[in-house]
C-alpha cells in the first residue's frame, strides 16, 4: 500500500480554521456570540428591532435541526413547519387558556365561533408544566411515528421530501378547518400574559429576546456535541451509503429516525418561543411555503455545517424584512431566484465558499508548480 | 471445526420470472477460502445478495447453528456475516479511522454513541497496520486510491468481527503488486474464519483458492480443488469460448 496520498487533509486547513476549530477557539466564538447577543443587541437596537431578532434566532433555532436532518442526516424535510407549528400552538393554546383564567376559563375565540365550551384535549394544556413538555414531546412523538414508519420502508430522496411537503399542507388545512378549535385562519393571537409576565411590557419582551438568544447558543453547543460524537460520525455514513452501514449491523432507520425526532423537537421548541415572541400563530407560518422558507436559510448558509444553516436564515429572515419594507410584493421572486442560485453555483452554501477558494487558488498555485498533491481536491467539509 | 460453517441449501431466488438462483447446495467450512466463479450472469453475486438478505430466497442458508433466510440485513450481519461490494464502498467523506470504527461499533450503547471516540479502539490500531493504513488513518477515505479503498472494506469486515466474510471481486483494479499483498492477506485472515472469494481473475484464483465453486446458470456446475474444477470437463466446455481457465 503506497502512501501517495497520506499528507492531505491537515495540510488543507488554513491556521484560522485549525485555531477555530481548536477547543480555545470554540469557547472565542462562544464567548463572543454571547457577547453579540446579550450585550451588543440590547444596547443598539430599539426595542422593535430586537423582537424582530428574536423572531429569525427562533427561526435559527429550526435551522439548526434542519441543518442536522438534512444537511448530516441526508433527509431533505420540506415540513418543518409541521413541528414548529405543533410547539407554537401548544404553547399558544397553554397562553389562551391562561390569559382566559381570569374570565371564565374559555378564550375568546371560542366564545365567538365555538359553543363556548373547552374542547376536552385542550384541559391538560392549562397545567404550564404539561404545556412545557407538550412543546418537545408532541412534536418528537409525530417524528418518530413518521420516521419509523417511513425510513423502515426505505422511503428517502424526493419521495421523502414530497411526503414531508403533503404533511404540512395537510396540517394548514386541518387547522384551518377547525375554527372553533384552532382558531382557523386567524390562528391564535392576542395573548396578554406569558406565565404571568406581561408581554405589553417591553422589559418582559427583552427578557423573552435573551432567552431565545440562550436557548439558541444551549441548541448550537449541544448539536456540535453531537455532530462530534460516534453518532454524529454514523450519521453522515448513513447519508452517504445507507445499505453499507446497513451491512455493517446497524439499522439506518433508527439512526436516522433520532437525527428526525431530535430536528422535530428543535422545531418545537422554536415554535413555543415565536408565539410569545410573535404574538401570533397561524396555518399562514406552519405551511408549505414557510416550511421551504426555513429550508432556504439553511442551504444558503450551508447545510453540513453547524453555523451555516443560523447565520443563513437570520441572514435571510434580515433580509426578507428589509425589502419586503421597501418592495412588498418582490420578496418571494428573490427568495426563488436566491435558491436557484445557491443550489446551482454553490451546492455546498455560503459556509463552503472559503474552502472553494482556498481550493482555486491552489490550483492556480498547482498548475504553476506543477505538483498537486490529490487529496487537496477534498475536505470542503472534511471531517476532523 | 466447531459449528461456524456456512451451509446452504437449496437456494432458489427468482426475480420476475427469471430463475437467478436454482436450487444450489453449498457448504463451506471454517478455515477454508472459497472461492466462486463462473461466466457472467451465473448468479455468484446474486448468491451472496441471498446469504445477506439483500435478494428475497427460499430454501435454507445456515451459518454457525442459526437460520439466516428471512432476516433483515442488519441482523444478518449482527451475526457474524460480513460482505463487501463490487464497487468499493467505504464512507468517503468519513476518515479511515472513522470507517473502522463504525464498522467495530454495531454493539454499542447509545450512550457510547452519543460521546466522542476517547481514543483509537485497540482492534482498529491492530487493523490499520494489518491493512497498511496506519499512516492514513486521519485521511479521508474518498482520496485514498482504489486499492487502498478494498483494503479498508476487508478492514472494515475484520474489525465488525465477521466470522463469514463474502467479498465480491475484492482485487479488481489492482495492480500485480497489491493482487499479491491482498492474496496473502486472505489467506491470513481464513484461517480462522470462513470466506468466500466471488472473482474473475482466474490467475488470482489459481494461487490463492483452497477450494472453488464453479457457477453455471444459476446452478453448481463443478466443485473441488483447483486441479479437480480445471480437469472437469463441464467447465472446460463453459470457458470454451473464453479459454479453459484464461
Amino acid at each position: 500500500m503506497s502512501t501517495a496520498a497520506s499528507t492531505s487533509a491537515t495540510a488543507a486547513t488554513s491556521p484560522l480554521r485549525r485555531w477555530s476549530s481548536s477547543r480555545t477557539g470554540v469557547w472565542a466564538g462562544f464567548a463572543l456570540a454571547a457577547v453579540l447577543l446579550f450585550a451588543l443587541a440590547p444596547a443598539v437596537l430599539s426595542d422593535f428591532r430586537l423582537s424582530m431578532l428574536a423572531r429569525y434566532l427562533c427561526l435559527a433555532i429550526v435551522a439548526v435541526g434542519i441543518g442536522l436532518a438534512w444537511g448530516r442526516g441526508g433527509m431533505l424535510t420540506l415540513g418543518q413547519g409541521v413541528f414548529f407549528g405543533l410547539g407554537a400552538y401548544v404553547m399558544a393554546m397553554h397562553l389562551k387558556l391562561a390569559d382566559a383564567a381570569a374570565t371564565g376559563g374559555v378564550p375568546d375565540f371560542m366564545l365567538l365561533y365555538g359553543d363556548g365550551t373547552v374542547p376536552g384535549w385542550w384541559v391538560p394544556l392549562r397545567s404550564p408544566i404539561v404545556a412545557l413538555l407538550a412543546v418537545v414531546l408532541v412534536p418528537a412523538a409525530l417524528a418518530a411515528l413518521l420516521g419509523l414508519a417511513t425510513f423502515r420502508r426505505r422511503v428517502k430522496g424526493a419521495y421523502f421530501a414530497i411526503l414531508s411537503q403533503a404533511l404540512a399542507a395537510a396540517f394548514a388545512i386541518l387547522l384551518i378547518g377547525n375554527q372553533a378549535t384552532t382558531g382557523g385562519t386567524n390562528g391564535l393571537t392576542g395573548f396578554r400574559s406569558f406565565f404571568g409576565y406581561d408581554l405589553n411590557d417591553p422589559v418582559n419582551q427583552r427578557m423573552l429576546f435573551s432567552i431565545t438568544a440562550g436557548v439558541l447558543l444551549a441548541v448550537v453547543a449541544g448539536v456540535r456535541l453531537l455532530m462530534r460524537s460516534r453518532y454524529g460520525e454514523l450519521l453522515v455514513a448513513c447519508r452517504d451509503a445507507e445499505e453499507r452501514v446497513r451491512f455493517l449491523g446497524y439499522d439506518p432507520a433508527t439512526v436516522k429516525t433520532v437525527a428526525y425526532v431530535l430536528a422535530a423537537a428543535l422545531a418545537g421548541i422554536a415554535g413555543a418561543l415565536f408565539v410569545p415572541v410573535v404574538g401570533i400563530i397561524s396555518p399562514a407560518d406552519v405551511g408549505v411555503i414557510p416550511s421551504i422558507g426555513l429550508l432556504i436559510g439553511v442551504a444558503i448558509g450551508g447545510r453540513t455545517t453547524l453555523l451555516g444553516p443560523v447565520l443563513g436564515t437570520v441572514a435571510v429572515a434580515w433580509a426578507e424584512t428589509s425589502l419586503s419594507e421597501s418592495f412588498p410584493s418582490f420578496w418571494v421572486y428573490f427568495q426563488g431566484a436566491l435558491f436557484m442560485l445557491v443550489i446551482t453555483f454553490l451546492p455546498g452554501g455560503l459556509a463552503s465558499l472559503p474552502a472553494l477558494l482556498r481550493r482555486r487558488r491552489r490550483e492556480r498555485a498547482g498548475v504553476r508548480e506543477a505538483t498537486t498533491l490529490p487529496g487537496d481536491l477534498v475536505a470542503v467539509e472534511g471531517p476532523a | 471445526m466447531g459449528t461456524d460453517y456456512l451451509e446452504v441449501t437449496d437456494l432458489r431466488v427468482v426475480f420476475d420470472g427469471f430463475v437467478a438462483i436454482d436450487s444450489v447446495d453449498l457448504t463451506v467450512l471454517r478455515g477454508d477460502l472459497r472461492f466462486l466463479i463462473g461466466p457472467n450472469g451465473a448468479g455468484k453475486t446474486t448468491l451472496v445478495d441471498a446469504i445477506t438478505g439483500l435478494a428475497p430466497a427460499t430454501g435454507r442458508v445456515e451459518f454457525a447453528g442459526q437460520s439466516l433466510l428471512g432476516r433483515p440485513v442488519h441482523r444478518i450481519a449482527r451475526l457474524g456475516v460480513g460482505r463487501t461490494f463490487q464497487t468499493a464502498s467505504v464512507f468517503e467523506e468519513l476518515t479511515v479511522l472513522q470507517n473502522l470504527d463504525i464498522a467495530a461499533g454495531a454493539g454499542r450503547s447509545a450512550w457510547t454513541l452519543l460521546r466522542r471516540r476517547p481514543s483509537v479502539p485497540p482492534e482498529v490500531a491492530h487493523v490499520l497496520e494489518t491493512i497498511g493504513l496506519a499512516d492514513l488513518a486521519g485521511t479521508p477515505a474518498g482520496v485514498l486510491a482504489h486499492g487502498q479503498k478494498q483494503w479498508l472494506e476487508i478492514g472494515m469486515l475484520l474489525v465488525q468481527d465477521a466470522k463469514l466474510l463474502l467479498l465480491d471481486e475484492p482485487v479488481a483494479g489492482m495492480s500485480a503488486h497489491e493482487r499479491e499483498q491482498t492474496g496473502a492477506l486472505l489467506q491470513e485472515i481464513a484461517t480462522d474464519r470462513t470466506v468466500v472469494v466471488v472473482e474473475h481473475d482466474m490467475d488470482f484464483m489459481r494461487s490463492f483458492a483452497r477450494s472453488v465453486t464453479v457457477l453455471h446458470a444459476g446452478r453448481v456446475l463443478s466443485e473441488g480443488t483447483v486441479a479437480q474444477v480445471q480437469a472437469d470437463p463441464r467447465v472446460q466446455e463453459v470457458y470454451l469460448g473464453t479459454g479453459a481457465g484464461h
